[in-house]
C-alpha cells in the first residue's frame, strides 16, 4: 500500500497539558490510510501523550478527527468501537488472565460471532504461539509474547488503525525485529499503524513518515528513510 | 528420585484422580441441591439438630450472600467497599417496614419472598444513587465514599422516629426459615456465578488487572462498575431482609462500620475473586465466632490474630482466585483439561 491514499486520521493543534505543566504545545500531524506512522523523540517529548488523547483517555484541546468524525467527546471505550486500537505502554496485559480470555475481552462490544472467528483465525495465523497458550495466564507469558498478545489483542478489536507505544520496551534485539516484522505484515494486510518509538533506528526504518517531537512540538517530519539519513536526527536519536 | 517419593506422588494422583472424577461428574451437584433443599425442610420439622445450631447454620447461609455480593466489588474487580453493612441495612429495614406496616398480617407469610425482592431492590437502588458519583474517579475513593455512606445511613436511620430511631424496630415477624435462606443462597451464588462467567463479567475481571487497558479493549468499563455494585447491593439487601426476619429485632447499631468490618473479613478470609472462597469464608467466620463465645472477650483478639496470620502467609486468602470446580462453566472446563494434558506430556520441542 502506498503512502498515497486518503486521510484516516487527523491531529490539529493537539494541546494537552498535566496542571499547569503542557506536555504536548499545539502539534499538527495526519495519518494516511495503509501508512506506517512514527513519532519519534525522546523521554517526555510528548508521544504517548498524544497516543492516549487520540484514545480518549487525557482530556485535550484541539482536534482529532478520525474518518471525518471529530473524537474529542467520544468516550474511550466507544473510540474503540470506531476501530483506534492502541496497544498501551507497558502492554496492559490482564495477567490473572488468560490468553484467550485476553482475546476474548477485545471482542467486549462486538456480536458478530462468525465474524470474531474469522479473526480468532486471523490473529492466530500471524502469532500462533498465542494459540499454544491460549489457557496459559497472561501475566506467566514472556516479555516477547506478552508484547504479541497486546498486539494480538489490538487486532481483535477490529481496529482499522493501531496505535503503537514503545513495543520494543524491554525487549531483546532478536525479539524487536520479529516484533516490527509482524508490524510491516499487519501492515500489509491493510491496518494504518501510528507507532510511538523511543528505538527511532526500528521506527524509522519500517515507518512510511516520520515525524520528531522534541519537547511537545513536531520539529521534523518527512519520510522514514530520510529522517533515517538526516543529520540532526542522527545526532539527537541514532547516536551520531 | 527415590522410591519413597514416587510412591507418594502416586498415591497423591490416585486421590486427585478420583478426586476429579467426583469434581467433574456435574450429574452430582443437581443431586446435592435437591437432597439439600429437602434437609432444610426436614431439618427443622423432625428437629434433626438443636434450634441453636439450625440458628447458626441460617447465620451461615445469610453470610454467604453477603460475603459473595461484597466479593464481586472487592475480590473481582479489584475495588474496596467498606459500607456492605449499609446497603444491609437499607434491605433490612426496608422488609421490615413491609412486613410490620405495608403488607396485612394475615398474608405476610405469602408475601415473603415479594418482600426480600423488594428489599434487594431498594439496596440495589441505592447502590445506583451511591456508584453513580463515587465511579467518577478510580481507586481509594469508592473506599471512602462507602464508609461515609455506611455512617449515613446509620445516623439517618437512627434520626427518624418514625421507623424507631436508636431504638430500632422490635417483634418483627420470624420468617426466615431455613427452605427460604437455602434458596436465596444458592440463588445468589447461582447468578453471582453466572455474572461472573458473562461478557460483563470478564469486563469486572479486566477492570481489577488494568482498567486503562480494559477502556482500550472496548470495554464500557463505567457499565460494568455501575451493574456489578448494583448487583452486589441488591444481594447486600436481600440478605439484609433475611436476617431481620431471622433476628426478629433490627437497630441502627447492627448495622455500623464493625458489621461492614466482619463482611470484609469473611471475604478475605475465604479469598478474593473466589465464589468457592466467599463459601468457605463466611462459612469458617461464622461457626468460629460462635464455637469461641465461650472465650469471651478473648475471641475479639484471638479473630485479629487470626485474620494477622492470614494475611502473613496467604495473602490472597484460603482460595485465593482459585474456584471450586463446579462453578466453573463446562466449556471453561474443557479449556482447563486439554491444558492439563498438554502440560503433561514432556515438551520434545522445548530448548
Amino acid at each position: 500500500m502506498s503512502a498515497s491514499n486518503g486521510v484516516l486520521l487527523t491531529v490539529n493543534e493537539l494541546t494537552i497539558s498535566y496542571g499547569n505543566i503542557r506536555a504536548v504545545k499545539g502539534i499538527s500531524f495526519e495519518v494516511h490510510e495503509g501508512e506506517i506512522v512514527t513519532l519519534i523523540g525522546a523521554n517526555g517529548a510528548g508521544k504517548s501523550s498524544t497516543l492516549r488523547a487520540i484514545s480518549g483517555l487525557v482530556p485535550y484541546k484541539g482536534e482529532v478527527i478520525y474518518r471525518g468524525q471529530n473524537l474529542h467527546d467520544i468516550p474511550a471505550d466507544q473510540i474503540v468501537a470506531l476501530g483506534i486500537a492502541q496497544v498501551p505502554e507497558g502492554r496492559g496485559i490482564f495477567g490473572n488472565l488468560t490468553v484467550g480470555e485476553n482475546l476474548k475481552l477485545a471482542t467486549w462490544q462486538r456480536k458478530d460471532k462468525a465474524e470474531i472467528a474469522r479473526d480468532y483465525e486471523r490473529v492466530f495465523g500471524i502469532f500462533p504461539r498465542l494459540k499454544e497458550r491460549i489457557n496459559q495466564l497472561g501475566g506467566t507469558l514472556s516479555g516477547g509474547e506478552q508484547q504479541m498478545l497486546a498486539v494480538a489483542r489490538a487486532l481483535m478489536s477490529r481496529g482499522r488503525m493501531l496505535l503503537l507505544d514503545e513495543p520494543s520496551m524491554g525487549l531483546a534485539p532478536v525479539l524487536v525485529r520479529e516484533i516490527f516484522k509482524v508490524l510491516q505484515e499487519i501492515n500489509q494486510s491493510g491496518v494504518t499503524i501510528l507507532l510511538v518509538e523511543q528505538n527511532a533506528n526500528m521506527a524509522l526504518r519500517v515507518a512510511h513518515r516520520g515525524y520528531v517531537l522534541e519537547t511537545g512540538l513536531i520539529t521534523l517530519s518527512g519520510p522514514g528513510k530520510e529522517l533515517l539519513v538526516d543529520q540532526r536526527v542522527k545526532e539527537a536519536y541514532l547516536g551520531g | 528420585m527415590d522410591a519413597q517419593t514416587v510412591e507418594k506422588r502416586n498415591w497423591r494422583s490416585r486421590i486427585g484422580q478420583r478426586w476429579d472424577a467426583i469434581a467433574e461428574n456435574r450429574r452430582i451437584l443437581p443431586v446435592l441441591l435437591v437432597v439439600g433443599f429437602l434437609l432444610s425442610f426436614a431439618i427443622p420439622q423432625f428437629t434433626l439438630i438443636n434450634p441453636y445450631y439450625q440458628l447458626i447454620i441460617m447465620y451461615v447461609g445469610i453470610n454467604i450472600i453477603l460475603a459473595t455480593s461484597l466479593n464481586l466489588i472487592n475480590g473481582y474487580m479489584g475495588e474496596f467497599s467498606v459500607g456492605h453493612a449499609g446497603f444491609m441495612a437499607v434491605g433490612a429495614y426496608t422488609a421490615a417496614l413491609l412486613t410490620m406496616k405495608v403488607f396485612p398480617s394475615n398474608l405476610v407469610g405469602y408475601l415473603f419472598p415479594l418482600t426480600i425482592l423488594i428489599a434487594g431492590s431498594a439496596a440495589a437502588l441505592v447502590g445506583l444513587v451511591v456508584a453513580i458519583p463515587s465511579f467518577k474517579t478510580r481507586g481509594d475513593y469508592l473506599a471512602i465514599v462507602t464508609l461515609a455512606f455506611n455512617m449515613i445511613v446509620k445516623s439517618v436511620i437512627e434520626n427518624i422516629e418514625a421507623i424507631g430511631g436508636p431504638r430500632g424496630i422490635p417483634g418483627i415477624d420470624r420468617l426466615t426459615t431455613m427452605p427460604w435462606v437455602f434458596f436465596w443462597t444458592v440463588l445468589a451464588v447461582w447468578c453471582m456465578r453466572n455474572f461472573i462467567y458473562s461478557n460483563f463479567g470478564r469486563g469486572v475481571l479486566s477492570i481489577r488487572e488494568d482498567e486503562i487497558a480494559s477502556d482500550l479493549m472496548s470495554v464500557n468499563t463505567r457499565q460494568v462498575k455501575l451493574l456489578a455494585f448494583v448487583i452486589s447491593s441488591f444481594f447486600a439487601g436481600v440478605a439484609g431482609g433475611l436476617f431481620a426476619h431471622l433476628l426478629q429485632f433490627i437497630s441502627p447499631r447492627v448495622f455500623d462500620i464493625l458489621k461492614s468490618t466482619d463482611i470484609l473479613i469473611m471475604v478475605y478470609l475465604g479469598g478474593i475473586g473466589s465464589i468457592a472462597g466467599s463459601i468457605l469464608g463466611a462459612t469458617i467466620f461464622t461457626v468460629l465466632l460462635e464455637a469461641l463465645r465461650p472465650l469471651g472477650y478473648y475471641r475479639m483478639i484471638l479473630m485479629p490474630l487470626l485474620l494477622i496470620f492470614l494475611m502473613l502467609y496467604r495473602p490472597r486468602g484460603i482460595m485465593g482466585l482459585r474456584e471450586f470446580r463446579w462453578f466453573i462453566p463446562s466449556y471453561e472446563q474443557i479449556a482447563i483439561r486439554l491444558w492439563r494434558q498438554k502440560k503433561e506430556v514432556p515438551d520434545a520441542s522445548a530448548g
